[in-house]
């Protein structure tokens, strides 16, 4: 029972962090082409890339 | 498109944006700074992005170009001014076609402010699912049998779990919902906001009162479920956008209007009256409606008849407002004031019949409008009835509640949106673009197409079709001229004696005859017969669907080119595969009787009408409407807009004027017809999915209601049920993108076939 107190916390932070990273990564645009990215991997990388 | 490498596609002609056309549709980012939304509908691979990015950042002018693989559109940032000189937009396309090949069109979309909504429903949507997740988490323990005091902890943070989210994710149906019933109305979203809002309200008093039943997990996973449903939505919806303004844009500003005393001063065109006399350039248009006083041109009447083929105007022909001149200057009495002119009409066309087009409720709109009162009814019977029976006025609030969640339209509000997305993706697969999801809707009840025939059924770009008959030096000699001139055809004729052109010293442009050049030894003239000969000569041309050109030396024809519009690839077998589904077609064009007729024969078409002005076509669409039938119109030219606004249903090729884009609710990438009854395909096949969703949908009202009523739903039972049903209605959704896989496959292989085939015959 007394470990519960630490336990849903704990649940509760970690679901958070994925929810966070997930805003961050939709704000950061990158599902915005996603077919794209996949080729993209695999090119060489040149310097004057954005 | 057999591959994307750099080199390995042999560029033919084709037709490119205006520079005109870039500038007014890019976007201004800053000082100098423009940005260019292109659309590139082949792009497909790796390659595809390299060659692109790279032959785009050659240029000095483009300071940022970028590749998006998913929505096969290039955006790129450019500088206005670069040293000097200005930059002139059309290189940056030509950029794109030259290292690819690859045909690329001019992208706007007015989404912006759409776009942010749909990102707040997303955010919307992740938060309701992170709170879904954990309020499960913590009610599975619940019903597992946690003892009294864990139950009531887990309930409190569940109560402050769902509380964020249900404002967060709520607050999108609170305020349709508000906003319906301010004025007296009622919507699907007003039973959605009175059952997240009560159930939360009694599990908190039931928390407060150590009660066993919760309502924490239903509440929030059906915010969920309704949020996705409504992203979804979202993305169909009916984005706001207007021909009109496009239109508007075409019609001059100004004009110079020539005083009696033959003094110039320059006037806006609400300023020029009736009578008076105005002077056109070469490349300007026509500010009103007149007669041709003085001078002589070639008038673009594209906005008139839809056809690529200019009409030469000599004294005392009428011309129309918007016309373009193309090859001389004229004088021009007006006949009509701007607001009484052509263009003002079909502006005004337009404006009646995008009005029309608002009318169409859309199948979820009409299902919530029966759905939603008989929820409130089921509900506060429920509530009466338990209260007046039974006597306990708190049990008959938690009944009501329970039939308020089970009937919530979860299932429903995914059915629609969910299968409309996934018809849109496998339509954008296949080079069809949809601009909204109801025209999916009225796309699966049409029963007649209207076809335009100039850039619709054919290509709408003149091609050399004798050239195997004309010698290479006359070729040269032509080509020499015709790169003196912007009427369309010698385009292509300098296009096709690119390698070696013969220089002259001197050439003129006869407007509305054609060409003359001199060189030492002799007078070389291209144009009409007539005037190319010298004699009186009938135009034979009048009635075939021919066009020639004569080439003639000192008089004597030496040469002759013929020139015939193209049919589209698979355009017969596409009006084929449409009468096999008992859909009629017809042709309305602005062209002459002769090829209009000699086209629809070809293709077997029964019914067809030439010479149709702009508002004829409309006038068309609209008397078959009347009488009952649903007219899907596909058209490209200026002219047709008013039709595709008129029409149930229209569909656009890429290569349309962009008014033709914007006022068409569907437009299709490739050059294949084959988009048209493909579209209408998996549209009926959407249509299909949505009743069987919607079957499914009340099939689960039916068993679980009775359950909900009878008092036996425990938040258990309404966690399984609300999700199962919507995972069902998704799974269902998802058979069409199945269903399409394979046939798709042998679609573009028989293509293939098909094409070589057609090449042969003709």
């Amino acid at each position: 029972m007394n470990m519960l107190i630490f336990l849903i916390p704990i649940a509760l932070f970690l679901g958070a962090l994925g929810l966070f990273a997930f805003l961050w990564s939709l704000k950061s645009g990158q599902y915005e082409d996603l077919d794209g990215a996949a080729w993209r991997i695999l090119e060489e990388d040149s310097r004057d890339q954005i | 498109m057999s591959c994307c490498a750099p080199g390995t596609e042999v560029t033919t002609t084709r037709l490119l944006p205006s520079s005109e056309e870039l500038i007014l549709s890019s976007r201004l980012l800053g000082p100098g700074l423009r940005q260019t939304e292109l659309s590139v509908p082949q792009v497909h691979c790796g390659t595809c992005i390299t060659a692109i990015e790279t032959s785009l950042r050659a240029l000095p002018a483009v300071e940022r170009a970028r590749v998006n693989l998913s929505t096969k559109r290039v955006s790129i940032i450019w500088k206005e001014i670069l040293g000097s000189e200005t930059t002139d937009p059309v290189s940056l396309v030509k950029a794109i076609t030259d290292t690819t090949g690859y045909d690329t069109h001019l992208f706007s979309d007015g989404e912006d402010s759409g776009h942010k909504l749909q990102r707040e429903l997303i955010r919307a949507v992740a938060l309701s699912g992170f709170a879904a997740a954990n309020i499960m988490l913590l009610s599975v323990s619940v019903w597992s049998g946690a003892d009294a005091s864990t139950r009531d902890m887990f309930h409190w943070i569940s109560a402050m779990i769902a509380a964020p989210a249900l404002i967060y994710g709520g607050r999108f149906f609170y305020r349709s919902a508000w906003h319906a019933l301010r004025r007296g109305r009622t919507n699907m979203d007003v039973p959605i906001a009175l059952a997240i809002t009560l159930s939360y309200a009694v599990s908190v008093w039931e928390t407060i009162h150590h009660g066993q039943h919760a309502w924490f997990d239903a509440t929030v996973s059906l915010l969920f479920f309704l949020l996705i449903g409504r992203t979804l939505d979202h993305v169909m919806r009916d984005r706001a956008r207007s021909a009109i303004s496009g239109l508007a844009r075409l019609s001059p500003r100004g004009a110079t209007v020539i005083g009696k005393d033959g003094s110039r001063d320059y006037r806006t065109v609400e300023d020029i009256a009736p009578g008076e006399r105005v002077a056109i350039a070469m490349g300007e248009r026509i500010p009103v409606d007149g007669v041709v006083e003085s001078g002589a041109s070639d008038m673009d009447v594209s906005i008139v008849n839809g056809e690529s083929a200019p009409r030469a105007v000599k004294t005392g022909d009428a011309l129309q407002a918007g016309m373009l001149s193309l090859t001389g200057s004229l004088v021009l009495v007006a006949t009509a004031s701007a607001r009484d002119s052509f263009l003002s009409e079909i502006i005004a066309l337009m404006e009646a019949a995008e009005g029309g087009r608002a009318r169409y409720r859309r199948i979820a709109d009409r299902a919530a409008q029966i759905y939603s009162p008989a929820v409130h009814l089921l509900a506060l019977l429920a509530f009466l009835g338990w209260g007046f029976l039974g006597g306990d006025w708190k049990q008959a609030m938690l009944i009501a509640i329970a039939v308020l969640i089970i009937t919530c339209p979860c299932a429903l509000g995914l059915a629609v949106p969910v299968v409309q997305v996934v018809a849109a993706g496998r339509l954008f697969k296949n080079g069809i673009m949809v601009k909204d999801g109801s025209a999916m809707e009225r796309l699966a009840e049409i029963d007649t197409v209207a076809f335009d025939k100039t850039g619709t059924i054919t290509l709408g770009k003149p091609r050399l079709v004798n050239l195997g008959s004309v010698k290479s030096d006359h070729l040269a000699i032509a080509g020499g001229l015709a790169a003196h001139s912007r009427h369309p055809l010698s385009k292509t004729l300098s296009d096709m004696a690119s390698e070696s052109v013969q220089a002259f010293d001197e050439v003129v442009e006869i407007p509305g005859q054609g060409l003359e050049g001199r060189t030492v030894e002799a007078v070389y003239r291209l144009g009409n017969r007539r005037f190319a000969c010298g004699n009186n000569r009938a135009d034979t041309t009048a009635a075939s669907s021919m066009l020639e050109v004569i080439l003639s030396c000192d008089g004597r024809e030496v040469a002759c080119f013929l020139f015939e519009d193209e049919l589209r690839p698979d355009a017969r077998t596409s009006i084929e595969a449409l009468a096999a589904q008992g859909i009629s077609s017809g042709i309305l064009s602005g062209d002459r009787e002769g090829p209009v007729s000699s086209l629809a024969s070809r293709l077997g078409i029964a019914r067809w009408a030439a010479e149709l002005t702009p508002k004829a076509k409309a006038d068309f669409c609209i008397s078959l409407a009347e009488q009952g039938r649903k007219v899907l119109m596909v058209g490209d030219g200026l002219n047709d807009a008013p039709a595709l606004a008129a029409a149930h249903v229209s569909i656009a090729p890429a290569s349309a004027a962009d008014i033709g884009r914007q006022a068409a609710d569907f437009v299709f990438m490739h050059e294949s017809l084959e988009a048209v009854p493909l579209a209408i395909n998996v549209s009926r096949q959407a249509g299909k999915l949505i009743r069987q969703n919607f079957a499914l949908a009340i099939g689960y009202n039916v068993i679980a209601v009775p359950i909900a009523l009878t008092g036996y739903a425990t938040p258990l039972i309404a966690a399984i049920a609300m999700s199962t049903s919507s995972i069902i209605v998704i799974a269902n959704a998802l058979r069409l993108n199945r269903a399409g896989r394979p046939t798709r496959h042998v679609t573009m292989k028989e293509r293939r076939e098909r094409q070589t085939g057609e090449a042969r015959l003709a």
